[in-house]
């Protein structure tokens, strides 16, 4: 605890925590700062009484100590108040983890999130599928509004992989044959690191992406740009096909440069 | 042949060398085979655990030397020292060897083989021959698992949880990965049949007057052990067969490939399920995680009244937080799995989070046990006490993991690594050394150098904080587990250096141990019956125990029949002010001087 303290240096009340740059990442932090707190607290407590037991009570004598074997009160204490303790953080886990989840069923951007050895892609189904990909020798990145709802839905086309912004206080696994969707609220415009979290094979440490998120007016121009220089190559797609049936085809690719060109061909087949 | 019995030990002089052995080599006249033939037909609990023992610190020292290569290569950010597939390699195999083939055959094939009967005062295991099949399974499987290095495409790569579709014939295609599956199912089968042993001796074999509640914890927690291994380790092998099914004989139980080949079109929901293996793993996995704690739990009970001169404090307490913990431990497999988004119940949130009471009174119970003692510090003392120290950390850290909203950015973060290795090298590391230093005396009759012992305690420690604690912080911030590269200029650098330093100290510390035991080999110090002055059964008979343990035993009255015996002049200091229930030695204070015959 202590070497954690002098560890984290001066950001005591984070507590080496991101703040959170999401609405949902700011409750994870609030929750995390209350079990740093309580786990501070009981950890320096029973840290105190062994650090005590052992100073205090070094064999100083032959002399045979009290045979005390056992205690009813104390023993009923140290059972009852942790109990107590422990259903009152489980209620504040309850009440976090119901925001963080919750679904808006306001406005939102959709993006379809995909996950495949090694890297992602980033379709946005409300602009004409404009969409964005890279793998580990080009790492891609996802453009987002910042004071709005963004929706993510989230799955992979291969292996399971794990969908990770340090900065917003999330992660989510993307995994085939089932589509995880949440919500997103940045409070922030910037630029988030992200990565892979969920080990994935071969490049799993180089399965990196970045999440830009921006104001919605220079979002929808972005949008705008993209769909126009994208309708070419784009027809039109739902958000929920183009997944199992080409699985076969972006699995184990022996080097780094083939998963670029296998998915990309992949893509071109599904559309 | 012993004359243990007429001489009770006038207080802890542990040095001192006290020679019963008369010349003979116990056993083996009614035995028959010695030398390396002993060790390859033996059925005696004895010899089977510590070949058990001897098998599994080879593979915790292979285990560990992976760990340092890991190490080096994250010194650096881009490190070139192995290759992305050798790292993934290493990562898991290194997790593979450490909870398959260290953690735990150490503790239920090892340590509890040898102690479990001598502390109930059984002459054997109740099954000595299926005792025998769990080891040679348990090497065999062993040998299995390292052969992995061995074939065309290396050792398998997937991680010790061999997640689905990732285990799969399609992306894990070397026979690497088939060799890890058949070890593991080998072993699997040694921990159930061991499991099995462990409950028939101890509710058959105990010697007249070892009544449940006079049985000491460590047989306590090998008995809850045992349970747990039979109902976690068959829901492995059983996974581990369908696993094997999908990659070689064309079912789709854990891929969604096939839904599509056999319905025709894309229907997710029809047929395999990549969670399905997380499920199982995970209904196997976390009883195992208290498959790999209680046992260790049962030493640190064991060594702390010893070194305090008193007994366990909350003796029933601390019987019925084991059966809560095992309880509960079937039922929190799904926080592994929070950030699936398939399984975010609350129920598991609040099973894991309650896990923490019955752990808490162990904790207090421990303390209880020090206060008011007279503590000697010897080596199985400083690591125990390394244990409470390194398992307090995991376990303050463990509580923050129950809660799903922390769970979302610290899984498979370097913040996850640390907990768990906070949690298990305290267990298996600090607790399971701390029962090695214990019964090493009483296992061959010699002891182990106390300096030197001292140093490998201090290394270790220091050297643990060094590695895991930085991993804590950059873990928050973002570093994924199970990465062979990171990148620069993010500041994480430093804790990965720190981390190795640390690592190395460990090194360090466990190569301290192999000087201990060459030193103990070369110029032994003789240990006598019972050195540390000990409670438990084991220590009446002489270092090493003959063939069949005893040939006499002590009248069993209280969960410490040896110190009773010891000690007739302290039954009086039992009943303090609050030495209330089961009136535990008041029968044997004037029969301390009478002999059971077995």
């Amino acid at each position: 605890m202590v070497t954690a303290l002098v560890l984290t240096g001066c950001q005591v009340p984070g507590f080496g925590a991101f703040p959170g740059k999401t609405a949902q990442g700011q409750d994870a932090f609030k929750l995390w700062q209350g079990f740093f707190i309580a786990g501070l607290v009981i950890g320096v407590f029973v840290f105190v009484l062994i650090l005590w037991a052992v100073f205090r009570y070094r064999r100083r004598s032959e002399e045979m100590p009290n045979q005390t074997q056992y205690h009813t009160l104390f023993e009923i204490a140290y059972t009852v108040v942790p109990i107590v303790v422990v259903l009152v953080m489980f209620v504040f886990v309850f009440v976090t983890e119901n925001n963080i989840t919750a679904i808006s069923d306001k406005q939102h951007v959709t993006v379809n999130v995909t996950a495949f050895q090694w890297g992602w892609e980033f379709q946005y189904p409300q602009y004409s599928n404009v969409k964005v990909i890279g793998v580990e020798t080009q790492t891609p990145q996802m453009v987002v509004p910042a004071g709005e709802t963004v929706r993510i839905f989230l799955r992979s086309d291969d292996v399971i992989h794990g969908f990770y912004v340090p900065e917003f206080n999330y992660s989510m696994y993307a995994q085939p044959g089932r589509t995880n969707q949440f919500d997103l609220n940045i409070t922030r415009t910037g630029t988030y690191r992200g990565q892979c979290t969920q080990f994935c094979g071969l490049y799993h440490s180089l399965m990196l992406f970045s999440v830009r998120a921006v104001t919605p007016g220079a979002f929808q121009s972005w949008a705008q740009q993209e769909e126009s220089s994208q309708s070419s190559s784009n027809s039109s797609s739902g958000p929920a096909q183009q997944n199992l049936g080409n699985q076969s085809q972006s699995l184990k690719s022996p080097s780094a440069a083939a998963p670029l060109t296998s998915h990309t061909a992949k893509g071109a087949i599904g559309d | 042949m012993t004359e243990v019995i007429s001489r009770p030990l006038s207080g802890g002089a542990p040095e001192v060398p006290v020679v019963h052995d008369d010349g003979t080599d116990h056993g083996h006249a009614e035995h028959g085979a010695t030398g390396i033939l002993k060790w390859l037909t033996s059925t005696d609990h004895k010899v089977i655990g510590v070949s058990y023992m001897i098998t599994s610190l080879v593979m915790f020292y292979l285990a560990g030397i992976m760990a340092l290569i890991m190490r080096l290569q994250l010194w650096d950010p881009h490190s070139s020292l192995v290759t992305p597939q050798a790292f993934n390699e290493l990562f898991t195999m290194h997790g593979s060897l450490m909870l398959y083939l260290f953690a735990g055959p150490f503790a239920f094939g090892g340590l509890a083989n040898y102690i479990v009967p001598l502390q109930v005062g059984a002459p054997d295991m109740a099954f000595p021959r299926l005792n025998a099949l769990s080891y040679w399974l348990y090497l065999t499987g062993s040998i299995t698992i390292l052969m992995g290095f061995f074939v065309a495409g290396g050792a398998a790569s997937f991680g010790w949880v061999a997640y689905a579709p990732l285990s799969s014939a399609v992306n894990s295609p070397g026979a690497g990965a088939d060799v890890w599956m058949m070890g593991l199912a080998l072993t699997g089968f040694s921990a159930i049949f061991t499991g099995v042993n462990l409950c028939g001796t101890i509710f058959y074999l105990r010697a007249p007057g070892m009544t449940m509640f006079r049985m000491p914890i460590f047989t306590w927690n090998m008995l809850v052990t045992g349970i747990l291994i039979l109902i976690a380790f068959p829901v492995l092998t059983a996974a581990i067969v369908m696993l094997f099914a999908d990659r070689h004989f064309g079912t789709h139980i854990y891929d969604v490939l096939g839904c599509h080949l056999i319905s025709g079109r894309p229907t997710p929901n029809a047929c395999g399920s990549p969670l399905l293996w997380q499920n199982l793993f995970w209904f196997f996995g976390h009883p195992e995680v208290y498959i790999l704690a209680l046992p260790f739990f049962g030493i640190v009970t064991e060594v702390l009244p010893v070194f305090s001169r008193k007994p366990v404090f909350g003796y029933k307490g601390m019987v019925f937080a084991t059966l809560s913990i095992a309880a509960l431990s079937t039922g929190v497999w799904a926080h592994h799995m929070f950030t699936t988004g398939a399984v975010l119940l609350p129920f598991f949130s609040l099973l894991s989070l309650l896990i923490a009471v019955p752990t808490g009174i162990k904790f207090f119970n421990w303390i209880g046990t020090m206060w008011r003692g007279q503590l000697l510090f010897r080596t199985p003392m400083m690591f125990s006490l390394g244990f409470l120290f390194a398992f307090l950390m995991g376990g303050v850290t463990g509580v923050m993991l129950a809660a799903p909203p922390i769970d979302f950015f610290t899984h498979d973060t370097y913040f996850v690594v640390a907990h768990f290795h906070q949690v298990l090298f305290g267990t298996a590391v600090f607790a399971g050394f701390a029962g090695l230093y214990y019964w090493y005396p009483k296992m061959f009759g010699r002891m182990l150098n106390e300096k030197l012992g001292h140093w490998h305690f201090w290394l270790t420690f220091i050297g643990f904080w060094l590695t895991f604690m930085p991993q804590y912080v950059v873990g928050l911030k973002g570093m994924p587990r199970r990465v062979a590269y990171y990148p620069s200029g993010l500041g994480w650098q430093i804790y990965n250096q720190l981390s190795t330093i640390g690592a190395f100290m460990i090194a360090l510390g466990f190569l301290l141990l192999l000087i201990n035991f060459v030193v103990s080999w070369r110029n032994p110090v003789l240990a006598g019956d019972n050195p540390w002055d000990a409670h438990t059964l084991e220590w009446f008979t002489t270092s090493p125990p003959p063939h069949h343990n005893y040939t006499h035993l002590p009248p069993i009255r209280s969960e410490r029949p040896t110190w009773d015996y010891n000690h007739p002049d302290a039954l009086a200091l039992k009943h303090g002010p609050h030495a209330t229930a089961s009136g535990n030695g008041r029968n044997g204070s004037d029969g301390s001087k009478e002999k059971v015959s077995v």
